[in-house]
């Protein structure tokens, strides 16, 4: 197998006396999805703020493309093509849709000190964004506030704003939580596309998404990494069963 | 479509109402309007941290008085200086106060920012209040107003009160099309995003502290212009001029006219400048000379403003017609 | 600096620390505790100094003018959270500024209303009139001591209060979550409100009995103020216990500035720059810890 372009290492964090993630080592790859599921509180979003930068890190270490980036800044990360979402949904909620991904795109430019043309004219990064909004399927929405959004269209949103980006690796909080059936199957569709070109966390409750687009899959319970592999091992492995798949509410 | 055509003829209006004033007014009223416009200028370079980035700064009377100083120094006893040297300098001082200010204010948010910029602001003060570098507690005089020759040439003169008049007002165009420009660029789409929400500025990419530090710089500057004026025009300048009375004052004014529109900016410089004058215009009381103690009043009212509106004078006009912010002011 | 010069200078610091501690602690819980910033905190040390003038002058003994000026006080800031600060709480802090930078503007001038702009002394109690001779020329006012003993008892008693009673609990509680303080049923309204009259009254008091050594005069609040903001930001918001240290800091920092000399390259720096150094400090505390001493980091 190639190696991975990211990598964490017996990464930790502990809150106080609470370890929200302890001790957690795995690798994505590129053309894969690799899932991260667990009940509530078993720190899959504290993982993937370690990731994005967004927390420090107890102790571990992050890789990406092989280099240490253990402790760079949050937008030192996105720069380096590592793309988030978020589980609870963080929009400019003033903003049209479209200036969200305008906004997003726009950070691609290798400088915003730019005092003079007006950003509407910057061709590429609209393009950019409304390329973002037809992916997720909100074109028709762009002019809108995001306030004036419903909530499934916000989580459009959420996810449109990563990929305006363009992001090599995707963190995705739980990127279903809140949409229709139709959004979706939709986005179910569009993760399974981008998983071709990218790198993927998808963090995600509904099982039935997680088995339909997941190529590797990570239980994690109470911070730590209960047992990761393919699909079909986790669907086999009995301390899995035990501790999460067996109790049925937990699809819930 | 047809709202921002009406804000248009409107601003236009004003413009030449403004333009004509000198046809009609006494010396008085010119000298008042040219104070009142550069208190503008001023509120305008503090919306532009308040309104806009959401940096709200207790501080910003350090940059204003620092550019009247930077005159003074300029225009040593009764020479005068050259406007076209001095003038960049002072904003240049200003704006270099503003970057050492800025990259340690801007290391806090919240309420730590409030009472930091207060704190440094207050540090120049003292430095201009308890050492001799300009007069100290006393202050210093501008007895020459300066000069705007270029080799030999003088477009205007800024002794003349008409001239004064003009520039200033041409200035507070010029400035006002400036930060229109500028919030319409990626850089104000960024800061107004910051404003937003800093945390996802930030996972988007954007190292938004540079940014913050550049909008702090330049609102530094443009303050600076305005001090540098209003210490020609009223050829003084004393610890006070940057002192903390001075930067509540702009900020009330930003406020009162409702912040993030740089036309509420304006509009809140002219109604406090009037409604000074207005207060200290009133008659005696009994005892008590209102008129002196007009600062009561204008307490007061500050205080009735917060309670009764939340949105600023230009608030009142939205309340008849709402607009949600689109993000495309 | 001889060692007895030098003894003044350190109680003299530590007395004036004390006296930023009993300020600034209250602008640091009501910042902390509410979320209110409040710039008509000095007014409230103008405003006990003020009634510790008259009052004193009225029942001819500042020992009645201090008691009746905390009741007072107390009165006046239960009135004002009644009245305007509780209307605060859900707004940005813009709002809290402006609306307390009104109030400063209403006390100012109020106080010029009532009491002109002269400056006013106001007499040192028979009782601790006299000065603890040093050496032949050197003495220590007995009052001083006084402050500084009754700044340290009132520093105590609200460590214990906080630490030690559910008052202090709930307090402590209230600082860092509303709605458990508020889903344990107890009214939250109710303690903002005594926190807002405690703070008032710490300010006052302080006012009150500084008043004696530093006279009365316009503009004295503003002044506190600003030094009180020094403290709490470098004690960190909230924080009691780095209030006091950072009070102390300063007390010290000030004082000493004010009479050393020190000339680099042959110009005079100290005392010329005393005024300013406490917010040099400042500078330094926020490179190291934006937070402060014992702020709560992020
Ligand atoms: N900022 C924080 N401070 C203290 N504790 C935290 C913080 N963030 C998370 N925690 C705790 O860490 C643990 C893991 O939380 P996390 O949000 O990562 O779980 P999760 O797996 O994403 O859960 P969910 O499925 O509900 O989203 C929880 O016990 C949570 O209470
Ligand atoms: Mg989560």
């Amino acid at each position: 197998m190639t190696e991975a372009v990211l990598r964490t290492e017996r990464l930790t964090k502990h809150f106080g006396g609470l370890a929200a993630v302890s001790d957690v080592s795995l690798g994505f790859f590129i053309d894969q999805i690799h899932a991260v599921i667990g009940p509530n509180g078993a720190g899959k979003t504290t993982l993937t703020n370690l990731v994005s930068g967004e927390l420090a890190s107890t102790s571990g270490h992050i890789y990406l493309d092989g280099e240490d980036i253990t402790g760079l800044s949050a937008d030192r990360i996105s720069q380096r093509g590592v793309g988030r979402s978020y589980q609870k949904t963080n929009i400019f909620l003033p903003f049209t849709a479209f200036e969200n991904c305008r906004l997003a795109a726009q950070s691609r430019l290798p400088s915003s000190m730019r005092f003079i043309r007006p950003a509407l004219r910057y061709d590429n990064v609209s393009r950019e964004a409304l390329r973002a909004l037809v992916e997720v399927g909100l074109e028709h929405r762009a002019q809108a506030p995001a306030a004036t959004l419903s909530h499934g269209e916000q989580r459009q949103l959420e996810i449109a704003m990563t990929l305006a980006t363009r992001p090599r690796i995707l963190l995705l909080d739980e990127p279903l939580a809140g949409m229709g059936g139709e959004e979706s199957a939709r986005m179910v569709e569009l993760l399974q596309k981008l998983k071709q070109a990218h790198a993927m966390l998808l963090v995600e409750h509904d099982m039935d998404a997680v088995f339909a687009l997941a190529d590797r899959l990570t239980v994690m319970v109470n911070g730590n990494v209960l047992e990761s592999g393919t699909p079909e091992q986790i669907r086999a492995s009995a301390a899995v069963q035990e501790a999460y798949l067996g109790t049925e509410d937990a699809h819930a | 479509m047809r709202k921002i055509r009406v804000a248009t003829v409107v601003l236009l209006g004003c413009l030449i109402a403004l333009a004509l004033l000198p046809l009609v007014a006494e010396k008085y009223y010119i000298q008042l309007f040219t104070k009142m416009m550069l208190m503008a200028i001023f509120a305008m370079s503090l919306d532009l941290l308040v309104g806009y980035t959401g940096l709200v700064s207790l501080g910003h009377a350090a940059f204003f008085g620092l550019a009247g100083y930077a005159l003074a120094f300029a225009a040593p006893q009764y020479q005068a200086a050259n406007l076209w040297l001095s003038l960049p300098l002072a904003m240049a001082g200003s704006a270099a106060l503003a970057l050492v200010i800025g990259a340690l204010v801007l290391r806090t948010s919240g309420i730590y920012f409030i009472m930091v910029t207060l704190a440094f602001a207050q540090m120049v003060f003292f430095l201009f209040h308890d050492t001799k570098i300009a007069g100290g507690a006393d202050g210093i005089y501008v007895y020459a107003k300066p000069v705007a020759a270029i080799a030999g040439w003088e477009p205007f003169s800024l002794e003349n009160h008409t001239h004064f008049y003009f520039v200033v007002l041409l200035l507070l165009a010029l400035v006002y099309a400036l930060l229109r420009v500028l919030l319409a660029s990626p850089f104000g789409r960024v800061i107004v995003g910051i404003r937003v929400n800093e945390q996802r500025m930030r996972s988007l990419g954007y190292r938004t502290f540079r940014y913050k530090l550049a909008c702090f710089v330049l609102s530094g500057a443009l303050a600076g212009m305005a001090g540098y004026f209003a210490a020609a025009q009223f050829g003084f300048v004393s610890p006070d001029t940057l002192g903390w009375h001075q930067s509540g004052g702009v900020l009330m004014m930003v406020i009162l006219g409702g912040m993030g529109t740089l036309n509420g900016a304006i509009l809140g410089a002219f109604t406090m400048m009037l409604l000074e004058l207005g207060f200290q215009g009133l008659p005696a009381v009994g005892e008590v000379d209102i008129g002196k103690h007009w600062q009561l009043l204008m307490g007061g009212f500050i205080v009735c403003a917060v309670l009764l509106l939340p949105h600023g004078l230009l608030g009142l006009g939205r309340l008849v017609s709402p607009r949600p912010e689109t993000g495309s002011d | 600096m001889d060692a007895n010069t030098f003894l003044i200078q350190v109680l003299n610091g530590i007395q004036y620390g004390l006296l930023l501690f009993l300020v600034a602690s209250g602008l640091t819980l009501i910042l902390g505790i509410m979320g209110i910033i409040n710039l008509a905190h000095g007014s409230f040390y103008m405003v006990g100094a003020y009634l510790a003038f008259s009052l004193s002058q009225h029942f001819g003994s500042l020992w009645l003018a201090i008691a009746g000026g905390a009741v007072l006080a107390v009165a006046i800031g239960l009135l004002l959270e009644w009245l305007l600060i509780s209307r605060l709480y859900h707004r940005d802090h813009l709002y809290q500024v402006l609306l307390t930078y009104g109030l400063i503007l209403v006390f100012e001038e109020l106080r010029s209303v009532v009491f002109g702009d002269d400056v006013h002394g106001v007499a040192v109690p028979a009782l601790l009139q006299a000065s603890i001779p040093l050496t032949d020329t050197l003495s220590y006012p007995v009052y001083r001591l006084w402050m500084s003993a009754v700044c340290v008892a009132l520093a105590i008693g609200m460590y214990l209060l906080i630490q030690k009673t559910r008052l202090g609990m709930i307090i402590r509680a209230g600082s860092t979550n509303r709605e458990m303080v508020q889903s344990l049923g107890i009214n939250i309204d109710l303690l903002y409100r005594l926190v807002f009259a405690l703070g008032v009254a710490l300010a006052a008091f302080a006012g009150m009995i500084a008043a004696p050594v530093a006279s009365v005069f316009p503009g004295m609040g503003n002044q506190v103020l600003i030094v009180c903001f020094v403290v709490v930001v470098i004690g960190g918001i909230g924080s009691v216990k780095g209030a006091m240290l950072a009070a102390i800091l300063i007390g010290l920092v000030d004082t000493f500035c004010k009479v050393l000399t020190l000339e680099i390259g042959g110009v005079a720096v100290l005392p010329e720059i005393s005024g300013m150094m406490i917010y040099v400090l400042m500078a330094v505390v926020l490179l190291a810890r934006p937070e402060g001493l014992f702020g709560k980091r992020g």
